[in-house]
């Protein structure tokens, strides 16, 4: 029965050549405007680390004073962690694994002689930075703990930079003098960015950046190093160092495997507010202390641009506005088969086969401008590609984006011929027959 | 013309017309916005920055200690101005359409109960407000003793020149000169009143705010460094910026040059503007298609019911009609939908912008985009109806013998 159906609807279809394809073209067209940035919005919003990314949380507290407003547009000073506090956290070491970390970009001067000194910008961390995200290393490895606490100037390079500076050799044992510092490089990490870096700071482009170095923490305090990001200090008194109660800016992650340990945690943040609170360090309510899943954050964090936003919404519109054009085309076009619908009906064809029928001729459409739509999206990301914005690059289709461009082209035409396929159906078959 | 048999055949085919009403008022309401965002943008990319852009260009030095300025500008300075076809070579912190250094709030009064806006300061050493071209219109220039030497982000005291845009946002109708006004507790006298001067980062700000400029003369030191502006023939600039970049890498190989801020002013502003472009061009795109797939629909639905009414259309040219008639007939139904969609879309238009205006922060849609987007569809509707209609007027009285 349904070769039957596909046979009549594409002998339908070529019927009217010009029609047929003035649907198809509509239906393509909005296909491909839609996935273009259905696509564009699925990889800004894709998992960063798969398989990690369950097991990750990032703990937020509230140190800001009752009083404390926050400017319009400016970053919220509790999404980043204060000195004392991360350091708190760590000592409690109450998670299976966790880390404190920040931004920095310093000046690099090579070795050697025909390279330009340049600004690279990495991440200071403390060790457990590694083990946690599950960084991949080339050669060598992290730092441990006694390099945290004794302040060892080690470096880990991305393998970027590594072979920037030391080509196809060794990088490990190797010299690498940042800002005013010499450093030991002890390891070189895979090719590992995770999109968007999600643990930086959310001042960043985190679509595009990547770390080029890691080095400890307790280091980049000792050697005042610059940190890069949001400083957000609060209160009076003279301008806040980086060791102060009274400023966030530090980034905090921490592994938790079951739902017990995550619970366990929350209780935690909140039993060290309440004793923050006790102390007259903390006035807000201890509740307010929060942890985040990987994911909880980044949509907490809103990476997606308005103008990614207002495309993806226009897109839609005009999918709409094309849906609305094949039905009424749709409806023109098999209302006017009335004497073929009254002769198949009067043969013993029920109101259920009629609109099974119109359906299959719908869905067809949906097929070809599927196909169609996905040339236009195709053409579409390419476009994006070429933009400036940091998410430009990531502008790709995956095997599920491809499947769902034809799936949502098959739906789209099939609901623009459900009203055309109910009216179709519901011809009086002895009307039509008499004026034929 | 009869409208009521159009009105009588448009009833029998209700939901058909209804549709097609519905996707006019859709375009109509996405056209009038889009233009209207296109707008907007272009006049942004088309603000007029007072400085002699396609003579400027900018060298940006980074990588070094503030102690060692005296020394870097100096060399920077000596390479720069080596290089055949410089005009000139002065240092200025904030570039326009570049490095942004001096963005603050200021007050109108010493106590900062009075918020004037947040504005850029452009600080500079002596000749640099000259080799930007700015035009004064009021008051004086810089003499040579306004130029201090200073500490911290800016001079605490200076007499300074203001834009035009910005006396009147401070004080409207007044004049400016001799007014002052604080920047937490530094303190400033206007002197002089420039023609413009766009700030570094005019998009993200309000056409008005885009020139909330203010110049400060300084001497050069620790706070003022590293950023040079130069001044060439724009017939050369190409070259004169290549030699330049080769001369300060030669004669400062320990110093980082920002190559991607090193440019000319043309360049900067075109990157400047990138964003703008991309998205006046994506509206446009979008509008084309939305037209298009409202034309396609008008053709489509017209060409269906003229094929349907062919033995009608038969019967009226052989009872007298004229093939104008028939024409005149389907123009006017054509007419009559898009009327009722263009009917719609005005609501529809004005409800978009007030959510867009909620979402996005976008100004009210003006009230003359409505009859110009309104003008679009009737002249589209009325091109896409021609064809169908064309053919209908062809129909030949014999058809109405014919059986079907």
């Amino acid at each position: 029965m349904l070769m039957y159906y596909l046979g009549l609807a594409r002998r339908s279809l070529r019927r009217s050549p010009v029609l047929t394809g003035l649907m198809v073209l509509a239906i393509s067209l909005g296909i491909g405007a839609s996935m273009t940035m259905i696509t564009v919005l699925h990889v800004m919003t894709d998992d960063p680390l798969p398989g990690r990314s369950a097991q990750l949380y990032t703990p937020h507290l509230d140190p800001l004073p009752l009083d404390y407003k926050r400017h319009e547009g400016s970053p919220d000073p509790a999404d980043d962690l204060t000195w004392p506090d991360a350091m708190a956290l760590l000592k409690a070491h109450r998670a299976v694994r966790q880390a404190a970390m920040s931004g920095g970009s310093l000046l690099l001067r090579p070795a050697r002689a025909d390279l330009h000194p340049i600004y690279v910008s990495g991440r200071y961390a403390t060790a457990e930075f590694f083990p946690m995200f599950g960084v991949p290393f080339e050669r060598g490895g992290g730092w441990s703990a006694a390099d945290d606490a004794t302040g060892s100037p080690v470096l880990v390079l991305a393998d970027a930079l590594a072979r920037k500076l030391f080509g196809t050799s060794d990088a490990v044992g190797q010299t690498v003098r940042l800002g005013e510092h010499d450093f030991r490089v002890i390891g070189v990490t895979a090719d590992w960015a995770p999109k968007p870096l999600f643990y930086a700071d959310q001042t960043g482009t985190q679509y595009s950046d990547a770390d080029l170095f890691f080095l400890p923490l307790s280091v980049a305090m000792d050697q005042k190093f610059p940190v890069s990001g949001n400083q957000s200090a609060w209160g009076k008194g003279r301008s806040p160092s980086l060791t102060s109660a009274n400023m966030s800016w530090l980034q905090f992650w921490a592994q938790l495997d079951t739902p017990a340990q995550v619970a366990a945690y929350r209780q935690y943040l909140v039993d060290y507010s309440a004793q923050q609170k006790a102390l007259g360090r903390f006035q807000r309510p201890p509740r307010n202390a929060k942890l985040y899943g990987l994911m909880g954050w980044l949509a907490h964090e809103n990476l997606v641009p308005g103008d990614v936003d207002l495309q993806l919404w226009l897109a839609l519109g005009f999918l709409f506005v094309c849906m609305l054009n094949i039905v009424a085309l749709l409806l023109a076009k098999f209302l006017r088969r009335g004497g073929e619908i009254s002769v198949r009906r009067a043969l013993g064809a029920r109101r259920r086969d009629i609109f099974v029928q119109f359906g299959i001729e719908s869905a067809l459409i949906g097929v070809a401008g599927g196909v169609l739509g996905l040339g236009i999206a195709q053409l579409g990301l390419w476009s994006i590609r070429q933009r400036p914005d940091d998410y430009a690059r990531l502008a790709q289709m995956d095997l599920s984006m491809l499947l769902g461009t034809v799936v949502l082209a098959v739906l789209a035409s099939v609901l623009a011929g459900l009203l055309p396929a109910w009216r179709a159906c519901r011809v009086q078959p002895a009307l039509q027959l008499k004026g034929g | 013309m009869q409208i009521a048999p159009i009105l009588a055949a448009l009833r029998k085919h209700r939901l058909a017309t209804v549709l097609i009403a519905l996707e006019i008022a859709l375009a109509c309401a996405v056209l009038c916005n889009a233009c209207f965002i296109i707008a907007s943008r272009l006049s942004a990319m088309h603000v007029e920055s007072g400085i002699d852009e396609p003579a400027l260009a900018t060298v940006q030095l980074t990588g070094y200690d503030p102690s060692q300025s005296v020394d870097v500008d100096a060399r920077a300075l000596a390479a720069l101005r080596a290089v055949p076809g410089v005009q000139s070579v002065t240092l200025l912190n904030s570039i326009p359409f570049g490095a942004r250094r001096g963005t603050a709030g200021i007050t109108t009064d010493a106590e900062r109960q009075h918020f004037g806006g947040v504005i850029e300061f452009y600080v500079g050493a002596p000749g640099s407000l000259d080799a930007l071209g700015s035009r004064i219109v009021a008051g004086r220039g810089p003499r040579p003793e306004d130029f201090q030497p200073f500490t911290g982000f800016m001079p605490n005291e200076a007499n300074v020149q203001i834009t035009q845009a910005l006396a009147d946002h401070l004080w409207p109708g007044v004049d400016p000169l001799g007014k002052e006004f604080w920047m937490l507790k530094s303190h400033y006298r206007v002197v002089g009143v420039l023609k413009t001067l766009v700030r570094p980062d005019p998009p993200g700000w309000t056409p008005q705010e885009r020139l909330w400029s203010v110049f400060v003369p300084a001497q050069p030191g620790p706070y003022l460094t590293g950023s040079y502006l130069l001044r060439a023939d724009p017939k050369e600039m190409p070259r004169v910026m290549r030699d330049a970049l080769a001369a300060v890498a030669r004669a400062l190989p320990e110093v980082v040059i920002d190559r991607d801020a090193s440019q000319t002013l043309t360049d900067l502003r075109h990157e400047t503007f990138r964003n703008d472009r991309i998205m006046a061009g994506l509206m446009l795109g979008v509008i084309a298609a939305l037209l298009l797939v409202t034309a396609l629909g008008i053709v489509g639905l017209a060409s269906f019911w003229v094929a349907q009414r062919r033995k009608q259309i038969g019967v009226r040219r052989a009872l007298g009609a004229t093939r104008g008639d028939i024409l005149r007939y389907f123009q006017t139904e054509n007419f009559l939908i898009v009327s009722l969609g263009i009917a719609l879309g005005m609501l529809l238009a004005y409800a978009l912008n007030v959510a867009l205006m909620q979402v996005y922060e976008l100004p009210r849609l003006p009230l003359a985009y409505l009859p110009v987007g309104a003008l679009a569809l009737w002249v589209l509707g009325q091109l896409s109806v021609l064809a169908p209609a064309l053919r209908a007027a062809a129909v030949p009285p014999v058809v109405a013998t014919r059986s079907v």
